[in-house]
């Protein structure tokens, strides 16, 4: 089917496009053969590193039989371009994902056909050693990558990664998607190599050179984080002090949905008490020149977001005029049958060839239009791609956002646990020697603040961390859309 | 397609008391104008006509008709005129808002120009009478003769065709007692129907494509200018964006100025799209039309066989009846035969007039298919040269870009 080989380099949002332009291709002639498939960028690593060259765009329907693009030369890129230069920095010279296999699970699964994936072969080579690594990972094995980067690169841009699809196992295994996935996860990973802090991590030398599982621990899901953070509740709420302050640790991550609830509860409630109570909470977000860049930044999505959409609405256009175009050459063929058939007189002949030409050429040009638009579509994905990198801005702002709510919390938790020490203290002095029960409590109260205290050093901490690191995010954001450009 | 520019068809028959110039007569068809208010408004066209022949009041006639006269017209010649395809009209218009838009007024004038040229060059619908008082009589008579018609002779493609089936089904008359219906049974000519039945369904579904393909061109000339405004903003709001990290996409902005020009395209393609409909999808709608007109002339040559089928019955019987009364050498003899002499005549004149029908037709068809191939043949030279100029200047415009980009930013390609 001619529309795998010109979806080679389609991302995850395309494949509606490309079944379209298959189910369309259907719907051509089966006189007129298929234009033969395209020969281009021999290794598909290359071909994403390849600018958009409009020269591409421009080739004359004359030279090629029957519509077909002509051979693209893969452009080599020039050492001096800036690109090449942060790609020369990075400390990996070559990823490649390939070979495609599907593998069976070792446990039998209850769902008929589950229990099998594909795994990919991994290939990476560094700039220093010259050693290649060869491993197999599969698609699991990448969202766990995603997540421990996350983690552990909190308040960092960090590139997204290629969605999870929620099919059944058919569709898993069609060729089209799997080459999807396949190019999607090399663009992923190469992006992470480019990227100056992430590229030099612990987590992605791991999954590219450690052979076997891959070691990093893997993220629980949903379910099990529910069936924790029910098991926890309950002792939050209705139980002693102790089981309900956040621990240091944990006030270096965000919330986790399921888990902390509490937390998450607090959290919200300070955040709401930011928006709308009377008093300004005791640290805020003063840095003006974040700010200011956080407003453009919005603004640049907004633009973008606008972009991509009318981009999309063009290429549906152009979609559209090329089948329609190609079902007018259709009803002239027929027509041209039955003039041939039936024909009485002459000028029905002569006729019958007009028709038959214009048809022939409304095909071609139906066919021409739909080459334009998988081209169109291969050079307005930056846009897309863009969208996607916004993502990743989001991702920082929030982390940002998220710290500096924890540390927020932990303030406004610690001045209500010194009020009601106090107040304890003050009800207990009126009975003579002291009240026992309650001397007890403040005690306990005094080890939460005394837990809460490291938690909300912690906190701050992270938070400083990252305010402090947003100057040099500028370099991965070049570092990150240069890589697109 | 005969534009109004056209030089005049002239006639190629010479009239024995022609005048040293070759007869000639040419109708131009312009200047609408609504008349009227409300719900009783209506378009006014300015009817031109030019001749040399004798018939005719003077060299040069102007009157004002409307798209009613122009159906009255139509009707008069196709009851008079049975076994000629009789030139269709373009549709009368349901939607009210639609019809007075200037496209479609555009659209009518031009199609009733055509109209009345292909009667006008018709060599035997030319010499009708009917067709001298359109040209020539003044509003008023024209107004009395249309209101005298309204009823008579209306008849609308659908029923024709409604007619023709039922033709084809009717269990005929009980008066005959007969079970199987009438038809002619000429396999040439039922390779004819046929022919002219599917020719019907695919220039149907070519018009529909090429409809669709006008609405296509406007729809993509809406897109790319909505998509260069976004890309404007764009450019716009990333100008002075964080300091250098955007110093590379900054300069996209100048870019993205110059993609005003993309307006151009959008005009191009809203040109071609108006140009497609008038040259390339009307022809289209027309050989539709005039296949319809051609089965209507079909039912007319069924009617007529029908009749012929009929009264020659009639006349076998009564003849066979006058038999019987001459052996027994009745009174009534005398009358019979004067019934059976007039009924004879009247089944020879059916039978006339089918076989007049039959001719007319087959004379016909060869001009048809001829016209046809003319017309078509310009139509396609129209679209082709249209998509043509269109994708080249698309293919200039973008190409001209390319230059601008490599020169604000040499790192954003290479």
């Amino acid at each position: 089917m001619e529309s795998l080989v010109l979806s080679d380099v389609a991302s995850d949002y395309r494949s509606s496009m490309s079944s379209s332009l298959s189910a369309a291709a259907d719907d051509c002639d089966p006189l007129l053969s298929p234009p033969p498939p395209l020969s281009t960028a021999a290794s598909s690593s290359s071909s994403f590193l390849d600018p958009p060259s409009y020269a591409d765009v421009v080739f004359s329907p004359l030279d090629s039989q029957n519509g077909a693009a002509p051979d693209r030369p893969p452009l080599r890129r020039d050492s001096s371009s800036p690109r090449s230069d942060r790609a020369a920095a990075s400390e990996y010279a070559k990823i490649t994902v390939s070979d495609p296999e599907k593998e069976q699970d070792a446990v039998n699964s209850l769902v008929p056909g589950g229990g099998t994936y594909m795994t990919y072969l991994v290939t990476s080579r560094t700039r220093a050693g010259g050693a290649e690594f060869h491993v197999r990972r599969r698609f699991r094995d990448v969202v766990t990558l995603a997540d421990r980067l996350a983690e552990a690169y909190r308040g960092y841009f960090i590139p997204p990664r290629p969605d999870k699809n929620v099919v059944e196992s058919q569709v898993m295994q069609k060729h089209e998607f799997v080459e999807q996935r396949r190019s999607a996860i090399e663009k992923y990973l190469w992006r992470l190599a480019v990227h100056p802090v992430i590229g030099k991590s612990e987590e992605l030398r791991a999954f590219l050179q450690a052979q076997g599982k891959l070691p990093l621990p893997t993220s629980t899901d949903m379910a099990s984080r529910m069936l924790d953070g029910a098991v926890r509740l309950p002792k939050q709420l209705f139980g002693e002090g102790l089981a309900g302050y956040v621990t240091p640790q944990d006030a270096v991550q965000p919330a986790k949905w399921g888990r902390d609830l509490l937390r998450i509860f607090k959290e919200l409630k300070q955040s709401m008490a930011n928006d709308w109570g009377a008093a300004k909470p005791p640290v805020v977000e003063e840095d003006k020149e974040f700010l200011e860049r956080k407003e453009k930044m919005q603004d640049l999505e907004q633009q973008l977001s606008t972009a991509s959409q009318q981009a999309e609405a063009l290429v549906k256009a152009q979609q559209d005029i090329g089948e329609t175009m190609g079902q007018l050459g259709l009803a002239f063929i027929k027509l041209t049958k039955l003039e041939n058939v039936e024909s009485i007189y002459n000028s029905q002949r002569v006729r019958a060839t007009d028709a038959k030409n214009v048809a022939t050429a409304a095909v071609k040009a139906s066919r021409l239009y739909r080459e334009l638009n998988v081209q169109t579509v291969k050079h307005l994905d930056t846009l897309h791609e863009y969208l996607g990198l916004m993502l990743a801005v989001h991702g920082a702002f929030s982390d940002r956002a998220s710290a500096l709510l924890t540390v927020q919390t932990l303030m406004s938790d610690l001045s209500s646990l010194h009020t009601r020490i106090d107040k304890l203290e003050a009800a207990s002095s009126k009975i003579f020697g002291g009240d026992r029960s309650r001397m007890r409590k403040v005690e306990e109260l005094k080890e939460t603040i005394r837990v809460t205290e490291d938690a909300k050093c912690c906190a701050l901490r992270e938070y400083g961390r990252i305010k402090s690191d947003f100057p040099f995010l500028g370099f991965y954001w070049q570092a990150l859309e240069s890589k697109n450009l | 397609m005969i534009s109004p520019q056209r030089s005049p068809p002239g006639s190629s028959s010479q009239s024995p008391r022609s005048p040293s110039a070759p007869p000639f007569l040419s109708v131009t068809v312009t200047d609408p104008v609504k008349l009227g208010n409300g719900v009783q408004a209506y378009i006014s066209y300015r009817v031109i006509t030019k001749t040399n022949l004798p018939e005719y009041q003077g060299p040069e006639k102007i009157v004002i008709r409307r798209y009613s006269d122009f159906v009255w017209l139509h009707d008069r010649l196709a009851e008079k005129y049975k076994g000629i395809f009789i030139p269709p009209l373009p549709e009368k218009s349901a939607v009210e808002k639609f019809r007075f838009s200037a496209e479609f007024i555009e659209m009518r004038r031009q199609a009733l120009d055509i109209f009345i040229n292909r009667i006008a060059s018709h060599p035997q619908l030319k010499q009708s009478e009917d067709l001298r008082t359109f040209l020539q009589e003044d509003e008023e008579t024209m107004e009395r003769a249309r209101f005298q018609e309204t009823g008579i002779f209306k008849k609308k493609p659908a029923d024709l065709i409604q007619i023709f089936k039922d033709v084809q089904s009717k269990v005929s008359d009980v008066v005959l007692g007969k079970e199987k219906p009438v038809e002619e049974s000429n396999p040439e000519y039922e390779k004819l129907k046929h022919y002219i039945f599917e020719l019907e369904d695919h220039l149907a579904e070519a018009q529909k494509q090429a409809y669709r393909l006008v609405k296509r061109h406007r729809e993509l000339g809406q897109s790319l200018s909505d998509f260069g405004k976004a890309i404007k903003l764009l450019g716009a709001c990333e100008g002075d964006s964080i300091g250098k990290v955007f110093s590379d996409l900054g300069s996209k902005s100048e870019l993205l100025s110059i993609k005003l020009q993309k307006e151009n395209d959008r005009n191009q393609l809203v040109m071609q799209a108006h140009n497609l409909l008038m040259n390339f999808e009307e022809p289209l709608k027309d050989y539709v039309r005039a296949v319809q007109s051609i089965k209507a002339t079909m039912v007319d040559r069924a009617n007529a066989f029908r009749q012929q089928c009929e009264l020659a019955e009639t006349t076998k019987l009564k003849e066979i009846n006058l038999d019987k009364l001459m052996l027994m050498r009745s009174e009534k003899a005398m009358e019979a035969e004067i019934e059976y002499k007039e009924l004879k005549a009247e089944s020879e004149e059916a039978t006339r007039r089918f076989e007049t029908i039959v001719k007319l037709m087959s004379e016909e068809m060869v001009r048809f298919q001829e016209q046809k191939t003319a017309d078509l043949g310009l139509a396609f030279h129209e679209f082709a040269k249209g998509q043509a100029k269109l994708a080249n200047e698309i293919a200039d415009a973008w190409r001209s870009l390319i230059p601008k980009i490599d020169a604000c930013s040499p790192s954003l390609c290479s």
